[in-house]
């Protein structure tokens, strides 16, 4: 992180809420201490975020004091793009990606801090810590910079810019043994608690607000919890009865499916991550 | 799947290690089979590897377990590794960092990259091809950058019917290439990737084999207890100064220990202080060790930025500006001597030249070759010449502080990796002479201010036709001139060079200095050269004050000059008699934002010789005194 505030002109630390970049914005506490985090954060919302995320997100930001800037695809929103109506690749690459783009573009951004880990997924398992994008936002796996030692190579051209990922080498266990050892709160969702779900496909879909449509006596109570978040109909819940961070690393432990299982916007094909970090997803 | 192993692994941090070998060794498939048999496959990816077997998979019905690490669209279809890949693993015994490197020739820098931060390798061989020069060129690379401690699996020993006698002829064979580089070996295991012999489970097949298996190898290897005490070395990576009554040195510790009250030096300036406060989130330390990012406050106030480096007085690093490496050169631009390119050693950033080439390394034997250039994945042997003096120690001595890379100054691209041997001492005897009559006083007695005026442009552009209608336009104006002409010099000062890009920049290099030269005699100088490369152009600019240069692009299409042809020389290299002839055999770079700019199809000679003229008298005749204190033009930070 001082790597990149030392290099780059004009960085920004991308906040989805999620526990990866809750302990992003724990390690720039921090790294620049006693100098609060010298960049602000960026949260892309779709607006299809779970309501306990935002609430989270405000408290925090409130508590820690730091600059929090939010972007909304105000013209996909226009299109009536949502993840129930449209499919949900559209969604994710208008509401996410092409946001995300506007967000970089606008604030003329030279370097975005992404929670991305290498365990994540395969075309993660090639990225690098400092990862090029062109001025399109462009990633090419095959012309990445060789990353020696610690050596990190920053220089970019106008309108080029950086994605930096300082967890690359963590893993899901990493995150949660840290989050346990700093004691980070997390948003309540990452705990089991009996929340109103529907199942959907083999997933269980929490019913967050009215705009889901259920069929009638389809919502059930369940004892669940989720191991990553997103939008939330594309997000499926897990059932598991772990309280706390003790019981979810204990949990993780014995799981017998990855963590973007639940991840339905990954089933598409196989290379689908690598597609959509070709156009400039994180 | 069944449940991970119970037990949790030790509190060591992960191993980092590096698997390589030639291209079909199956490297990706015991990546596969390790994360296979010691249950770290998850029931979805197993589904999506069954899935995709089907479509990609190259072992008929079987999972082909290469799958769960060629992740890139382009991995699949050609069934080859690409890039470096990462992989998690995690025994009961231990957490490891798998870095699953690519075994062809052309992606030599990719596994030199993974090599860079691993601390052990995994070297596989096909035990029916025994070591092949990649296997060499790859136990090379990891001996080169450091690597102590190698595994090997001779792998597919099922396709030699677990022959022990074949395994122990590639085992000794093996172990004299480690011997010859310096490679510890572990152990040589005989290993089947794809039925799993030997990889976590130990074979029935080989029952003549009491070793350990490949999991257990890496369980027990121990690098810690190699690593010799080093000196204390703090590159400094921010300046942390939230106001004016805190002002702190934030960076990780490269090696060593630092206490509260420890003495430090500036390693550059000589300039000492004590620790006065370690300073992090959860509160001051009295202790910092290497690996931990901290603040570091000092009790007196002395001059320190990014770049410098911390470091016992009793215990300095080298500060030089001249020094013998080893470099990889990974870029598919050739490494040019001569060339300006800037160099990240630690957290310093500074402009820096290869003056020297004295040989590449050939993988095969590891002999040394003459060389002019290194093309990409070569491997060379170089002097580097810095800016200014840089603080360093032998890469032998400290992985640290020792190794840096090279950066193109066009394109940002790294373009190599390079490992410092040792400073070269007889910068140390050369220094500065101070003369009385120096370039100020030169001018004054010509009354003007001295420049360069650079004219770049294809051959046959009109670069000397211009050129010499401003000469005597000045001349006639009383300015004292001299004009460098390409042709004139090459007949006598260069006249050992030739038209490859190497001997083109060193042809511009000297050209550069001599017109330096000039300026400091208190001249306008006129210089004509293609100068077909940007860096080489600014290099030129980087050697006078920054008023004092004057880029003049003759921009003719190439098809006019082809057409115009003065001196034949088009005829003959479109015929391919003249190799590396700039704009058919050799590219020209065009200027990004030249002072002058001269379209020649749209203004006749003598009006754009008039533009040059005008620049010139503007910025020599008034005041009639020379901006810039003399001898002290070395490339500025902007350049």
């Amino acid at each position: 992180m001082r790597e990149v505030v030392a290099q780059a002109a004009n960085p920004v630390l991308l906040y989805s809420i999620g526990k990866d970049s809750t302990v992003m914005m724990h390690l720039a506490r921090k790294a620049f201490f006693p100098t609060p985090p010298p960049f602000p954060f960026l949260h892309i919302a779709t607006t299809w975020d779970f309501r306990d995320m935002i609430a989270y997100r405000d408290l925090l930001v409130q508590a820690l004091g730091v600059e929090l800037r939010v972007h909304t695809n105000a013209e996909g929103l226009e299109r009536g793009i949502s993840p129930i109506a449209s499919d949900p690749g559209v969604h994710a690459r208008v509401m996410i990606t092409e946001a995300l783009k506007q967000a970089l573009d606008q604030w003329t951004f030279d370097a975005a801090f992404g929670g991305g880990r290498r365990d994540e997924e395969k075309s993660r398992a090639k990225e690098r810590v400092f990862s090029f994008r062109s001025a399109q936002h462009a990633w090419d796996p095959r012309n990445q910079r060789p990353e020696l030692w610690n050596l990190y190579n920053a220089r970019v051209a106008a309108g080029e810019s950086m994605r930096v990922f300082p967890l690359s080498n963590w893993t899901e266990l990493d995150v949660w043994s840290y989050i346990a050892a700093e004691d980070i709160p997390v948003v309540p969702l990452y705990f089991a608690s009996d929340r109103p779900v529907v199942a959907r496909d083999g997933a269980l879909i929490l019913v967050d607000d009215d705009r889901l449509p259920v069929a009638a006596g389809e919502v059930r109570l369940r004892r669940v919890r989720f191991r990553t978040l997103g939008c939330y109909p594309l997000t499926a819940a897990i059932e598991s009865a772990a309280e706390t961070v003790d019981d979810i690393i204990a949990e993780m432990r014995a799981a017998t499916t990855s963590e973007r299982h639940g991840r339905l916007i990954d089933h598409d094909e196989a290379a689908s991550m690598e597609i959509k970090k070709r156009e400039g997803y994180f | 799947m069944t449940a991970p192993p119970a037990a949790p692994a030790d509190d060591r941090p992960p191993l980092r290690v590096i698997t390589c070998g030639s291209v079909d060794d199956g490297k990706s498939t015991l990546i596969g089979r390790l994360l296979y048999d010691c249950r770290l496959i998850l029931d979805d990816q197993l589904a999506a590897v069954a899935r995709d077997s089907r479509r990609h998979g190259t072992v008929g019905d079987d999972l082909d377990l290469a799958l769960l690490v060629d992740g890139l669209a382009a991995e699949r279809e050609q069934g080859i590794t690409i890039d470096v890949a990462y992989r998690f693993f995690r025994t009961g015994r231990r957490a490891f960092i798998l870095a699953d490197t690519p075994g062809h020739e052309q992606f030599t820098r990719n596994m030199a990259t993974a090599a860079s931060t691993a601390e052990a390798a995994v070297v596989l061989v096909d035990a029916r091809k025994g070591v092949l020069a990649q296997t060499r060129r790859h136990s090379f690379i990891c001996a080169l950058l450091g690597i102590g401690t190698a595994i090997l699996a001779v792998n597919k020993i099922d396709l030699v019917d677990a022959s022990e006698d074949t395994f122990s002829r590639i085992a000794a064979d093996y172990r004299k290439v480690a011997a010859q580089l310096g490679l510890r070996t572990v152990v040589a295991i005989p290993v089947s990737a794809r039925w799993g012999d030997n990889v976590a489970i130990r074979s029935a097949r080989t029952p003549w084999y009491g070793g350990p298996t490949v999991v257990e190898a890496l369980e027990s290897i121990d690098v810690a207890g190699h690593a010799p005490e080093r000196p204390f070395r703090f590159p400094v990576q921010w300046v942390n100064r939230p106001g004016a009554d805190f002002r702190g040195y934030a960076g990780t510790v490269a090696s060593g220990a630092v206490a509260v009250g420890d003495a430090v030096v500036v390693a550059g300036s000589g300039q000492q202080s004590t620790v006065a406060r370690i300073v992090t989130f959860d509160g001051d330390r009295a202790v910092a060790c290497a690996g931990d990012a901290v603040t570091l406050v000092l009790a007196d106030a002395i001059d320190l930025a990014r770049g410098d480096l911390l470091a016992p007085p009793q215990h300095r690093p080298v500060v030089a500006d001249q020094f013998s490496a080893q470099l990889v050169w990974m870029s598919e631009q050739p490494m040019l001597p001569g060339r300006s390119y800037l160099m990240r050693i630690g957290t310093a950033m500074l402009p820096v030249r290869v003056t020297t080439l004295k040989h590449r390394i050939d993988i095969g034997d590891f002999g040394t070759v003459p060389a002019r250039t290194l093309a990409l994945n070569d491997i060379g042997v170089v002097n580097v010449a810095t800016a200014r003096p840089v603080a360093f120690d032998a890469y032998a001595d400290n992985r640290r502080t020792g190794a840096f890379i090279l950066i193109d100054r066009d394109t940002n691209a790294t373009a190599g990796a390079g490992m410092v041997l040792f400073p070269l001492r007889r910068a140390a005897n050369i220094h500065r002479q101070r003369h009385t009559v120096d370039k100020r006083a030169r001018a004054a007695l010509k009354q003007q201010r001295p420049c360069i005026v650079w004219f770049t442009g294809l051959s046959g552009s009109g670069k000397s036709t211009i050129a010499d209608l401003v000469e005597r336009t000045l001349h006639a104006r009383g300015i004292h001139t001299m004009l460098l002409d390409g042709d004139n010099v090459r007949l006598g000062l260069n006249h050992d060079l030739g038209f490859t890009d190497a001997d083109r920049v060193e042809n511009i290099r000297r050209v550069g200095e001599v017109a330096k030269l000039f300026v400091e005699s208190g001249l306008v100088v006129l210089c004509c050269f293609i100068s077909p490369f940007r860096a080489e152009r600014q290099m030129v600019r980087g050697l006078v004050q920054p008023e004092e240069f004057c880029e003049v692009f003759v921009d003719t299409p190439i098809e006019v000059c082809i057409d115009r042809d003065a001196k034949g020389l088009y005829r003959k290299a479109l015929a391919g008699e003249i190799p590396n002839f700039t704009g058919i055999g050799s590219p020209y770079e065009r200027p990004d934002a030249p002072e002058i700019t001269i379209a020649t199809l749209a203004e006749p000679p003598y009006t754009a010789a008039e533009r040059v003229v005008d620049w010139v008298l503007a910025r020599i005749q008034p005041g009639g005194q020379p901006t810039g204190a003399a001898g002290t033009s070395h490339g500025s930070a902007q350049a």
